[in-house]
């Protein structure tokens, strides 16, 4: 009875959710296992003159199929976004990406034949790993951050959770009014002061350093606890202030919580994609200077 | 009382203006009775600004009031104008209350006492009705209103909103929204919660409520309004509300009620059932016409043609053909033999029995919307598994059924008059069987809206579809193994239950052999392990279930249960054992469905004892699930939120291929155990946005794509019909620059939906004034490879499924 899916080929994993990590039951890592074993089984029966290094055809082989891997690996951010027609899964090819980036590692290395020196072939190699290794936490990212900041946002998003505080602090407002001065400036400070986020340091701590917020609980806190007989004012008046900004200081750890994952899951991405630019730069100069050079 | 008008008009929406003003033109004596202080009412309810369409474009217009596609304003101030240059007779505030005597001797009475005596009666009062009033000591007061036009307008004022459906909800938030307006918004409920709100209704007033922008009280009704106070009786004892201004928002009563006390008849007791109307228009009760929306044509330019029509044949033209005759011309164009467009509908209604009972008004319109085909034999009308939910008849000719897939020459034959296709149109599943021109055929292809508005106002044409479906669904299920009396034993036998969502059908435990038809929604099957409710598998329409107790000594294994409204046909359990006693094929058959189904039993069971929190686990997805709407989903997309990374690449893959507007929001909607449901179309069974889209312009593809064509002509009904909040009204942005440019350039906003500020900065002024449509995900239509969503995502964490599909093999692998 069961229906079958219109408007596209059927998989029998296409109904269920697969990471890309496991796409096809590893279909790529097992391809980038071949190609590693195989480029390293080579290198030890090849016997090139004088030694290994990028001049030999077995150099000159990884090296082409390096190249060409990387301006392959590059194009993923185009085909990130040309959503064009027809049968392409683009976590199929994230899956590809990070096996066949992966086994650069093997490839370039044998390539370089273990030469290394002050230039730019190895100032090359030296981005290319860079590039691997900002993927690498990519991926470390990739697995363990997305559950975390499901959890924490439960089923607000950013915008609502942003409106939860602005309505929080109309709360606060009128709340503190029947307070003295001395108070209400502290809560006014706490609602003109509301600083979500900062720099990429705050944003990753998940923290924000005299946070005016969590300055005027801890305060008015203290007014309560350190003294029975001063709190001379309509206690319950300080007590709803005291329990709204409670509320606000939770919903601002949990908005804290939820940049601090977005965060973690984009920031290598500013170390993976320049680098990459630049490695385009080098690699370019690389090829150029070993054919003019030569 | 005075004159005697030769015609008295009731209602000046578009169908009534028109008619007054062409009585005016013709110099007959006539008057115009409108029961607010303005003409057409409807349209003047529509949104400040709002553009109004003129379709269907090939619809001549016929007429002396004019009309084509503008503004709400300009559409009123052409009709002010030419109402006043006819010097058509007006009266305003003539609410009609009672209308009694007979042809060429009327009496019509106002609310405000008045009488007026007319030869005839246009009854042109569109379908709008009357909104419930405030019943309560006070409730006549001046600040209480029924109707919001612009919550932008009001300041600093106590408001209490009374109702908590759509409108009220919606009228409360509008109000609340913006915390400078520095209203203090109060809304009333007299139940204790929200159940016939949408779900996404409720989600944004308890959120807003939450945020203390406004304020609701459930359980509590008005019992006095004085100046400046509302007393309320609250579940804890009465209170009093400060109020500047009540707006009441309590529904509206349809004005069926009113028409039947004139003495008009309806089609049958359905809601959406229309009056009985001859050719010219002309109801039960002669001399009383009826036209425009209440009529069933619920566009202005039908309701402008009648209005001019009706006023003609009231005239004594006899001559006059209707404007839609050169429609109804190339319907038929192409079919062989000679034949008017009369005598084809003749033709119609003598050969296709549903017809018999439909009046060639009725008919007409039907025609309308439906297409003639002509097959050669051996053509294929539709093939089996193919999604469509459209109704056939045989006008002329055969059609073969191919009822065994696997040997294509067997085959039953349908003849002149009979109907096929029913089972799709009733269940919203794929077509059961292929079917094939027999012989040269004329076939009439009626669409889904079309043949249930058919079935849902004549009880005769319902009675019928639901005999024939119900014993070709006991077919196609038992095999045609089955012989005619044993179908007409069941038939006899059979009962047909209406339920609710949430009702149990078979009980765990009950002794009872008795067998279930799904005929649409769907059921899922659970099983109490350990003190708990274990899910066992969703069933949809078209399948049956109940019956493993026949195997069973009668015991039933396990309990059944609708996830949504459902038709379910019950058939006797000792009547389904003596016929499989006597037709061993049919026995073989359902041992075959209940052997896979005890294998899915057995290894729930086998896994609860190994890892019962896994199949724990799996029960409340499925509960979750099914609570977010997917059972009646066709097709939803599901996060895993355990993958997804939030680069909301699916939301730039769906704006990139759909006009630059995604029809998909990620972050909001529901999860559990790191299942998303995001805001995205389901594509329904049977989808609640196509009821009230007056150009009936959402259709579902053959592959059960729910889409919105281009005939929108953004009047917002189904964005308020559908229960998830899927459907946006939006303007189309302008084109953006290509990837490369953006990539190698920093031209344009980039990929994906473009941001509010760039869009003001680029779009044209016609573009930023021009209407908006309702927009919504349609699956990736015609979009090779597929749903761009799911293919454009890095982690495979979005997936579009049917939820048998997700539900039944998830749970198979024995993870959720
Ligand atoms: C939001 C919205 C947008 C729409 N957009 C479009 C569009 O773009 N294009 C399009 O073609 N159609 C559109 N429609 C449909 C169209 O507006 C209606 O089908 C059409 O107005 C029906 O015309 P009518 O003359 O039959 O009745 P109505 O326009 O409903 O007029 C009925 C009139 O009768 C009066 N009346 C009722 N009862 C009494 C009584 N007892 N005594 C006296 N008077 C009475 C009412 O006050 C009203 O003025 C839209 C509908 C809606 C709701
Ligand atoms: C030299 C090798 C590599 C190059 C040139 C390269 C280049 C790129 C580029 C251009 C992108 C597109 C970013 C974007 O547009 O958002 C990308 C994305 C990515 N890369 Fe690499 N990469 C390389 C190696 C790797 C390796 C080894 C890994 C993993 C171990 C990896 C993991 C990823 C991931 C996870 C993404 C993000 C996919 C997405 O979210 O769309 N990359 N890479
Ligand atoms: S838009 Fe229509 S088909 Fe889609 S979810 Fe809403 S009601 Fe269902
Ligand atoms: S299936 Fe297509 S139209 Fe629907 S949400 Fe996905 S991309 Fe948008
Ligand atoms: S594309 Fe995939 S990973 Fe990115 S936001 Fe959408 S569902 Fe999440």
């Amino acid at each position: 009875m069961a229906r079958t899916k219109p408007n596209r080929k059927t998989h029998r994993d296409d109904a269920q959710h697969v990471s890309f990590l496991r796409h096809r039951n590893f279909r790529y890592l097992k391809l980038a296992m071949l190609i590693s074993i195989v480029a390293i089984i080579a290198y030890f029966f090849v016997d090139p003159t004088p030694r290994h290094n990028g001049g030999t055809w077995y150099g000159y082989t990884l090296g082409t199929i390096g190249a060409g891997l990387i301006v392959w690996l590059t194009l993923l951010g185009i085909r990130k976004r040309a959503i064009t027609q027809g049968a392409w899964s683009l976590k199929a090819w994230t899956s590809a990406h990070v096996y066949l980036g992966l086994s650069l590692l093997v490839i370039a290395t044998l390539h370089t034949g273990f030469q290394f020196g002050w230039n730019v072939h190895t100032l090359a190699y030296t981005l290319m790993m860079i590039v691997i290794i900002s993927g690498a936490f990519g991926i470390y990212f990739y697995s363990n951050v997305p559950r975390m900041m499901s959890e924490n946002r439960a089923d607000n998003t950013q915008q609502e959770m942003i409106a939860e505080l602005n309505a929080i602090d109309a709360q606060l407002e009128d709340a503190a009014r029947p307070l003295s001065a001395q108070y209400v400036s502290e809560v006014q400070r706490a609602i003109n002061d509301t600083k979500i986020t900062g720099g990429l340091f705050t944003r990753l701590s998940g923290r924000v350093n005299k946070c005016a917020s969590m300055r005027a609980l801890s305060r008015l806190r203290a007014v309560t606890e350190g003294s029975t007989t001063s709190v001379d004012e309509a206690g319950e008046d300080l007590g709803s202030v005291i329990s709204i900004l409670d509320r606000k200081s939770v919903m601002l750890n949990r908005v804290r919580r939820h940049i601090r994952y977005k965060t973690l899951l984009e920031l290598w991405l500013y170390v993976h994609v320049p680098f990459t630019i630049f490695l385009l730069g080098a690699l370019t100069a690389h090829i150029l200077s070993v054919f003019f050079y030569w | 009382m005075g004159q005697v008008y030769k015609i008295a008009v009731v209602g000046s929406g578009p169908a009534g203006l028109s008619a007054a003003v062409h009585a005016a033109k013709l110099g007959l004596p006539h008057v115009l009775l409108e029961k607010t202080d303005h003409l057409s009412d409807t349209i003047y309810k529509y949104q400040r600004g709002k553009y109004v369409m003129a379709t269907p474009d090939v619809l001549v217009l016929r007429s002396d009031t004019s009309f084509q596609a503008g503004t709400r304003e300009e559409i009123l101030g052409v009709w002010d104008n030419e109402c006043e240059f006819h010097q058509t007779n007006v009266q305003l505030n003539a609410d009609v209350q009672k209308i009694t005597g007979e042809k060429g001797n009327f009496t019509i009475q106002t609310a405000a006492g008045d009488t007026i005596l007319a030869e005839h009666v246009i009854l042109a009062i569109g379908t709008q009705g009357n909104p419930n009033t405030m019943r309560c000591p006070g409730g006549d007061m001046p600040f209480i209103q029924y109707q919001l036009d612009d919550p932008k307008e009001y300041f600093d004022e106590n408001i209490v909103v009374v109702g908590g459906g759509d409108a009220g909800i919606e009228n409360a938030l509008g109000l609340a929204d913006d915390p400078g307006q520095g209203n203090n918004v109060t809304l009333l409920q007299r139940s204790d919660g929200f159940p016939r709100s949408k779900p996404a209704n409720v989600a944004l007033l308890e959120s807003a409520k939450a945020q203390g922008k406004l304020d609701f009280l459930t359980g509590t009704t008005p019992v006095k309004v004085e100046p400046g106070v509302l007393t309320v009786e609250t579940p804890d004892g009465q209170a009093d509300l400060p109020v500047d201004r009540i707006i009441a928002r309590l529904g509206s009563a349809p004005p069926r009620k009113f028409v039947e006390s004139i003495g008009i008849e309806f089609g049958g007791p359905d809601r959406d059932a229309l009056p009985v109307l001859s050719e010219v228009f002309e109801s039960s009760v002669p001399g009383v016409f009826v036209v425009g929306a209440l009529a069933g044509y619920p566009l202005i330019k039908h309701c402008t043609n009648q209005g001019y029509d009706v006023v003609e044949f009231i005239n004594g033209n006899t001559e006059l053909k209707p404007a839609d005759e050169p429609i109804l011309r190339d319907i038929f164009d192409g079919l062989p033999g000679e034949y008017e467009v009369s005598d084809w509908l003749e033709i119609l209604r003598n050969k296709v029995d549903i017809f018999k009972d439909v009046s060639v008004l009725q008919l007409r319109e039907f025609m309308l919307e439906s297409t003639m085909h002509y097959k050669k034999k051996g053509e294929v009308v539709f093939e089996r598994n193919a999604l469509g939910d459209s109704l056939f008849a045989v006008v002329g000719g055969t059609v073969n059924v191919e009822i065994n897939p696997a040997d294509t020459s067997i085959v039953v034959p349908l003849g002149d008059g009979e109907i096929f296709g029913e089972i799709g149109l009733i269940s919203g599943r794929r077509r059961g069987a292929t079917i094939r021109a027999g012989a040269p055929s004329i076939l009439v292809e009626m669409p889904a809206r079309a043949a249930k508005k058919l079935i849902a106002t004549t009880p005769a044409v319902k009675r019928a579809v639901d005999d024939i479906a119900t014993e070709r669904q006991i077919k196609q299920i038992f095999g045609n193994d089955i012989s005619p009396e044993w179908i007409d034993r069941l038939k006899a036998t059979a009962e047909l239950l209406q339920l609710k969502a949430g009702e149990t059908i078979i009980q765990e435990g009950d002794v009872s052999t008795d067998v279930f038809i799904i005929r649409s929604g769907s059921v899922i099957v659970e099983k109490n392990i350990g003190g708990k409710e274990i899910f066992l598998s969703y069933v949809a329409a078209g399948a049956f279930i109940g019956e493993m107790a026949l195997f069973e000594e009668g015991k039933r294994t396990a309990t059944v249960r609708t996830t949504i409204k459902s038709e379910v046909i019950k058939l006797p359990g000792d009547i389904f054992s003596a016929m499989m006693d006597e037709r061993p094929m049919i026995r073989k058959r359902i041992e075959e469905t209940i052997a896979a189904r005890r294998e899915v039993n057995s290894f729930i069971e086998s896994q609860k004892s190994g890892f019962g929190s896994v199949v724990d686990l799996y029960s409340s997805v499925a509960n979750f699930l099914l609570e977010e709407g997917l059972g009646e989903a066709t097709d939803a997309l599901l996060i895993d939120e355990s993958l997804c990374v939030g680069c909301d690449n699916c939301e730039v893959a769906c704006a990139e291929t759909h006009l630059g507007i995604s029809r998909l929001d990620r972050e909001a909607g529901k999860t559990y155990a790191n299942i998303h449901v995001p805001t995205s179309c389901r594509h329904c069974e049977h989808p609640h946005c196509m009821g009230d889209c007056p150009p009936d312009a959402i259709r579902r593809a053959p592959d059960g794509e729910v889409f919105i064509n281009e005939t929108c002509i953004g009047c917002g009904n189904c964005q308020r019909n559908c229960p998830y909040g899927v459907i946006q009204m939006d303007r189309v942005p302008p084109k953006k620059p290509g990837l490369l440019q953006w990539l190698l350039f920093g031209a344009g906003p980039g990929p994906g939906q473009a941001d509010k500020a760039w869009v003001n900065k680029v779009a044209t002024e016609a573009e930023k004034t021009g209407m908006k449509v309702a927009v919504k995900c349609d699956m990736c239509k015609g979009i090779k490879g597929g749903p761009a969503c799911v293919r454009a995502c890095p982690t495979g964490a979005a997936i579009r499924v049917s939820p048998e599909q997700y539900l039944n093999v998830a749970q198979r692998k024995g993870s959720v």
